[in-house]
């Protein structure tokens, strides 16, 4: 038999690959080839299943190295700064983390610090690594393992929240002092749309096709051919 | 089974989360690995109702502490005032910057407890078995998710106001003690939100069809 070398409770692959279920509903249904830039949706629930992203992976690894490029000025220079009474102070991202650290509020501090630099930098960190993996003419498992996550890192990384507190403690800060607003600050708001960008250029759905099996015996001859027509 | 609406469940397959990918779980298995990402499968999220509800009820609990205890406390040489974070909404409240007051407001204030009434009302409803607005429920559901995330806004008001206004011994702002209940809101909502399997909304309505059918055949 096919299947005898594999993990027990591994679950086996339907012989009819384009069958799908929503994520939102189960309905059972198939994904057909839409024309670029169209979705498709669940007819009961109206989910979007899929939308058809031309040129995905040349968009995105442009844009996500773009990203990165900001990504470290927006964490290494001044973000912002506030002049009073003949003195000058500056902050970045991780400053702010560090000050309520050193006021004793550690979780708070260590979930801003999630928000604001780790998770945006796994997301960034994931998603080059992913494009680079899929170079490969079947990318590895590993390619898998970080696109599983992925989803984890978009959920938590809160550039764009982060951006509308500062503005909200700008105008409170306006009323005592005079705030300088530094080069970070800049580079996280052209951040915030690449992030928004990336998100209507990558189609992990192309990467899932070509990626390499987990349970290598349990993928089927003709899915293996059916996958590599997709990509093309 | 029904023939209106097949789903995976009557079918006996599992669709991940991971990939995507819809897989036949080993015969009378319930849980298995996804073949082609090995993410853990399930038919529903294991203990879904029983999961949300608990972060719900620990959120419920810390919503209280988190508006009544101060989240900003300023020193300066007069003495030191507390805000919690109603009192940093009016402050905030001026000619110009009212539009900001009214995101803080709803973004601190409405946002985590529309989230957890809305929840509990999808638990509930899911509870009962209910096979009424189902699409209406799951946009409720969908709405929840992306708004979620903006109430983390006055979190990172406080802690940038903290970083910049340490101008000792004039005037300073510490974090107050509201602060880690706040956040512990917004992130246990958060955890509410992903432990809710839609899914559940359509079964009650996938059990009524079959039932339904039943005589006809």
């Amino acid at each position: 038999m096919q299947f005898q070398n594999q993990h027990p409770d591994c679950n086996r692959p339907l012989p009819d690959a384009t069958l799908v279920a929503c994520l939102d509903c189960d309905l059972l249904q198939r994904i057909p080839e839409v024309p670029a830039g169209a979705s498709v949706r669940c007819p009961r629930c109206n989910k979007e299943l899929w939308r058809h992203k031309p040129d995905s992976y040349n968009r995105t690894f442009a844009l996500t190295v773009a990203a990165l490029v900001l990504y470290l000025i927006a964490n290494t220079v001044p973000m912002l700064g506030l002049h009073a009474v003949g003195r000058e102070a500056f902050t970045t991202v991780v400053g702010g983390a560090q000050q309520l650290w050193h006021d004793g509020q550690e979780l708070v501090a260590m979930l801003v610090l999630f928000a604001a630099v780790i998770s945006p930098a796994l997301q960034i960190g994931f998603l080059l690594a992913i494009l680079i993996g899929c170079r490969r003419e079947r990318p590895p498992f590993w390619v898998g393992l970080l696109l599983r996550h992925l989803e984890f890192t978009r959920t938590w990384s809160m550039i764009e929240v982060m951006l509308l507190g500062v503005l909200v403690a700008l105008t409170k800060i306006a009323d005592y002092a005079h705030v300088i607003l530094g080069t970070a600050l800049f580079a996280l708001f052209a951040l915030v749309f690449l992030l928004a960008a990336i998100q209507s250029t990558f189609d992990p759905r192309e990467v899932w096709e070509r990626v390499e099996w987990a349970e290598t015996e349990a993928l089927p001859p003709a899915n293996k051919k059916s996958s590599a027509e997709v990509v093309s | 089974m029904s023939a209106l609406n097949p789903t995976a469940l009557e079918q006996g397959l599992q669709s991940c989360h991971g990939c995507g990918l819809l897989s036949r779980p080993a015969d009378g298995a319930e849980e298995g690995r996804c073949p082609r990402c090995d993410e853990d499968l399930h038919f529903r999220k294991p203990k879904s109702l029983e999961r949300t509800l608990a972060y719900l009820m620990a959120a419920a609990a810390c919503y209280i502490p988190a508006n009544l205890l101060p989240v900003m406390i300023t020193n300066t040489s007069k003495g030191s005032e507390s805000d919690t974070i109603m009192q940093g909404v009016v402050l905030l409240w001026s000619p110009t910057g009212w539009p900001l007051s009214i995101i803080v407001l709803f973004a601190s204030i409405m946002i985590p407890s529309a989230k957890i009434l809305a929840l509990l009302y999808l638990v509930i409803s899911v509870k009962r078995g209910s096979i009424k607005n189902n699409s209406q429920r799951v946009r409720l559901y969908r709405m929840v998710e992306i708004i979620g995330r903006w109430s983390m806004v006055d979190v990172f008001v406080d802690t940038f106001t903290v970083a910049l206004i340490q101008l000792q011994p004039l005037m300073s702002v510490e974090p107050g003690p509201g602060l880690l209940f706040f956040a512990a809101v917004v992130v246990l909502t958060m955890l509410a939100v992903e432990s809710f399997d839609p899914r559940l909304i359509w079964d009650s309505a996938n059990a009524q069809e079959i039932q339904d059918e039943v005589p006809n055949a």
